[in-house]
């Protein structure tokens, strides 16, 4: 099997899906020629012309809107927000429309959109390239929202999500197109070479939305984590040498209950993990789950590790990431409540 | 009745692309001088022709032509050309700065200086600029000190914006310079709204809003027009038609159907396209705009009509999508090198004058930087770790307090 970087795992599952179904098709800032800024549509422009992934306006609400227009009519259109910091003019398309279209037309006009974006810090990218807004898109419902990993889930999960008959907000963390991330900055960084899942398959298969997978097996804690923070708690288990069971979600919406359930009930324990900030993040809604679910199972609270409740700072880009000393702190404070 | 054809998708594609010759056959450009200039006070319905002209003031010898060259001395013209090679000195700078490692990102305005430079002479010093990233020459023709941006590029601890903001997202409230975003467009209706407070309040402060020609896309773009043209707000909106957006050419944000100029139309404000490269059209145009604004005939649109000299940023290299010879090929040539040769055709100026200014502006700009260096670059220093929570609020919640001292700060 070809090892592929994020970015080429995300070209390869849109290259697929261009030369599968004529019906898909890709549009937004720069994806064209240029190839996106990360070059994600790299070659896809001229490889299966210019009315199959080409340039839109700078109008996020522009692009969202159309591309619900193209998908009513019946196309797959996967269109990129250049940066997730920059999809709030399109909230209203996404939230008022896309998500609701199936329900309002009882079915009769259907949304089966992709809407990627690259999300999340660790880039020095300040207020505006750093943000992680998936709590905002999980609070709506009538769309899905998934976050990939690794390169073997970003292609699979992308093409899953093509594939689906509802809207899908697609969020790309952009610390990991070129390599694992585990928050160490002031290390090397890695390529994904090497790395098992940048092993992908060539052609055609699907990550089934809704499915989390089980990143580390352990019995004494369960981390919940998405995105960069995956890597970020493996290095953080590893760091402390907590016998810790590590569960990708993989989406957000549709969860994977059934998952965190069983891994909860066994472990007792729970740490939740992201990089957006704490208060009313998506780590409330999962720390909430767990209480409701498996509150006799649970011997201590539930903790999140989170971004604190400010902007993304420039300066203090590593003050503000939730890196693996403040995961592995949650973890011991987990362990050391007693039961 | 003619044959049914087919539907085809039309997706616009600019006329040369990396290997290409660049070609900018296709431009219309009239003779300096040309286009008429009626009245500030005149009525919209009067001057439906300007949107579609283009307003120059320079020939090809220097020399200003026509009703819209102003009456500018030899002292103003110099003040602008140097606060033009002032901003490109300090652009090439802290470009190479970047590409050293001590900062995260940089922004060029290379090719577009004249507009923001004769903007911030042309207007005065109570009126407030809400810019986009590539206006840094207004600080420079009001003289805003160096260091201070040199420090912000760096975010170090001497940071005036506390190391919150990415490089070169300037606030200068002393400057007449609104605080920048990285979401481009979004303070074109603070533009509108500033205005319309100057109006309620019975003040003559007016206010200048600036977008590129790729963001009149957003929706920001038009609601702002909306405003200001129903409430007649003492505005300028300025679109800086630069060619690129990033990788994107004008035709993506619509200029294969019409000028940008003539968005002013279906608002009922007029619409000035003005010569970009020409920092007395650019001075003319302001000058017009403003004194119908303080005149409460309300907002004007201008698209100032220039080219992209480099990259959009320290992020992309445009040779992967446009011609590399393109901006050496850009018909109007180079603003700094134009207001130069106006200057020497006056016996106002010379080239050993100008080699000299030069230098002094490159030693002036590397002064600055070695002593950002000295304060640190980024990574080196930053502020006070507490300062990532300050200005939250005005005063911060329980949240913030805590967090701050699980920081230990």
């Amino acid at each position: 099997m070809p090892e592929l970087s994020m970015i080429k795992a995300l070209n390869d599952a849109l290259d697929v899906m261009l030369a599968r179904d004529p019906d898909v098709l890709i549009f937004g800032e720069d994806v064209g020629y240029f190839g996106g800024v990360f070059r994600v549509t790299d070659k896809l422009q001229e490889k299966h012309g210019a009315t199959r992934c080409f340039d839109s306006p700078i109008s996020e609400g522009g692009i969202v809107a159309t591309a619900i227009g193209m998908s009513a009519y019946g196309l797959r259109p996967v269109v990129e927000i250049q940066f997730a910091d920059y999809i709030l003019p399109a909230y209203d398309q996404i939230v008022s429309e896309a998500s609701r279209l199936r329900y309002r037309s009882n079915g009769e006009f259907i949304a089966p959109l992709t809407v990627r974006s690259p999300y999340g810090g660790g880039i020095y990218g300040g207020q505006t390239h750093s943000q992680s807004p998936e709590a905002i898109f999980a609070h709506v419902t009538g769309v899905k929202t998934v976050i990939p990993s690794t390169p073997y889930d970003a292609k699979g999960l992308l093409i899953a999500a093509i594939e689906c008959n509802d809207p899908v907000i697609f969020l790309e963390p952009k610390r990991l197109y070129n390599g694992p991330f585990d928050g160490h900055h002031d290390r090397p960084t890695t390529s994904w070479a090497g790395h098992p899942a940048a092993d992908v398959p060539e052609g055609h298969y699907a990550v089934p939305l809704g499915k989390a997978s089980v990143a580390r097996e352990g019995s004494e804690v369960t981390v919940l984590a998405y995105g960069t923070m995956v890597h970020v708690s493996a290095a953080a288990i590893e760091e402390s040498g907590i016998d810790a069971e590590l569960i990708d979600l993989r989406s957000i919406v549709p969860l994977d209950i059934d998952a965190i359930t069983a891994s909860v009930r066994k472990t007792g324990r729970c740490v939740v993990v992201h990089e957006a900030s704490r208060y009313a993040g998506f780590g409330g809604e999962l720390a909430a789950l767990v209480q409701e679910r498996c509150f006799y199972h649970l011997e201590s609270p539930v903790e999140r590790v989170a971004g604190w409740d400010t902007p993304y700072p420039h300066a203090f880009e590593w003050d503000y990431f939730p890196g693996p000393a403040r995961v592995s702190a949650a973890l011991k404070r987990c362990l050391e409540t007693p039961a | 009745m003619k044959p049914r054809s087919r539907l085809a998708l039309h997706v616009p594609a600019p006329s040369s692309r990396p290997g290409d010759k660049p070609d900018f056959s296709g431009l219309d450009i009239p003779e300096a001088g040309e286009i008429r200039r009626p009245p500030c006070d005149t009525a919209e319905a009067e001057m439906r022709d300007l949107p579609y002209a283009l307003i120059r003031v320079l020939d090809d010898e220097g020399a200003p032509q026509g009703d819209w060259a102003p009456r500018l001395s030899p002292d103003v013209l110099r003040g602008g050309l140097r606060a033009m090679l002032l901003t490109r000195a300090f652009d090439e700078r802290l470009f190479r700065i970047q590409r050293q490692g001590k900062t995260s990102f940089y922004m060029k305005s290379t090719g577009e200086e004249a507009i923001a430079v004769a903007a911030s002479m042309a207007l005065g010093a109570k009126d407030m600029c809400f810019p986009t990233y590539r206006f840094v020459g207004w600080l420079m023709a009001r003289s805003h000190p160096l260091l201070p941006l040199v420090n912000q590029i760096f975010s170090n601890e001497k940071d005036p914006l506390k190391g919150r903001q990415l490089p070169i997202l300037y606030s200068a409230r002393e400057y007449g310079f609104y605080s920048l975003s990285g979401n481009v467009g979004s303070r074109f209706g603070h533009a509108v709204g500033w205005a319309m407070a100057s109006a309620y309040k019975g003040d003559d402060k007016i206010a200048m809003g600036v977008i590129g020609e790729g963001t009149t896309a957003e929706g920001d773009f038009h609601e702002a027009l909306t405003f200001a043209s129903v409430y007649r707000a003492p505005v300028i909106l300025a679109i800086t038609n630069n060619q690129w957006a990033i990788s994107s050419f004008s035709g993506i944000a619509g200029a294969e159907a019409t000028t940008f100029a003539a968005k002013a139309l279906a608002y009922g404000i007029p619409g000035l396209r003005v010569d970009g490269n020409d920092f007395l059209a650019v001075w003319a145009a302001i000058r017009w705009a403003a004194e119908r604004a303080r005149l409460n005939l309300g907002a004007t649109l201008i698209e100032f009509f220039t080219y992209r000299a480099e990259g959009h940023s320290t992020s992309d290299d445009p040779a992967k999508y446009r011609p590399s010879e393109e901006a050496g090929a850009w018909p109007l040539g180079d603003p700094v090198e134009r207001l130069k040769q106006h200057l020497i055709a006056q016996n106002e100026w010379d080239e050993a004058r100008h080699e000299a200014l030069i230098a002094e502006l490159t030693e002036e700009v590397r002064a600055a930087v070695k002593e950002g260096e000295r304060a640190g670059v980024l990574g080196q220093s930053k502020p006070s770790v507490k300062e990532m929570f300050e200005n939250v609020f005005e005063e911060p919640d329980w949240r913030l307090i805590e967090q701050r001292r699980e920081m230990g700060s």
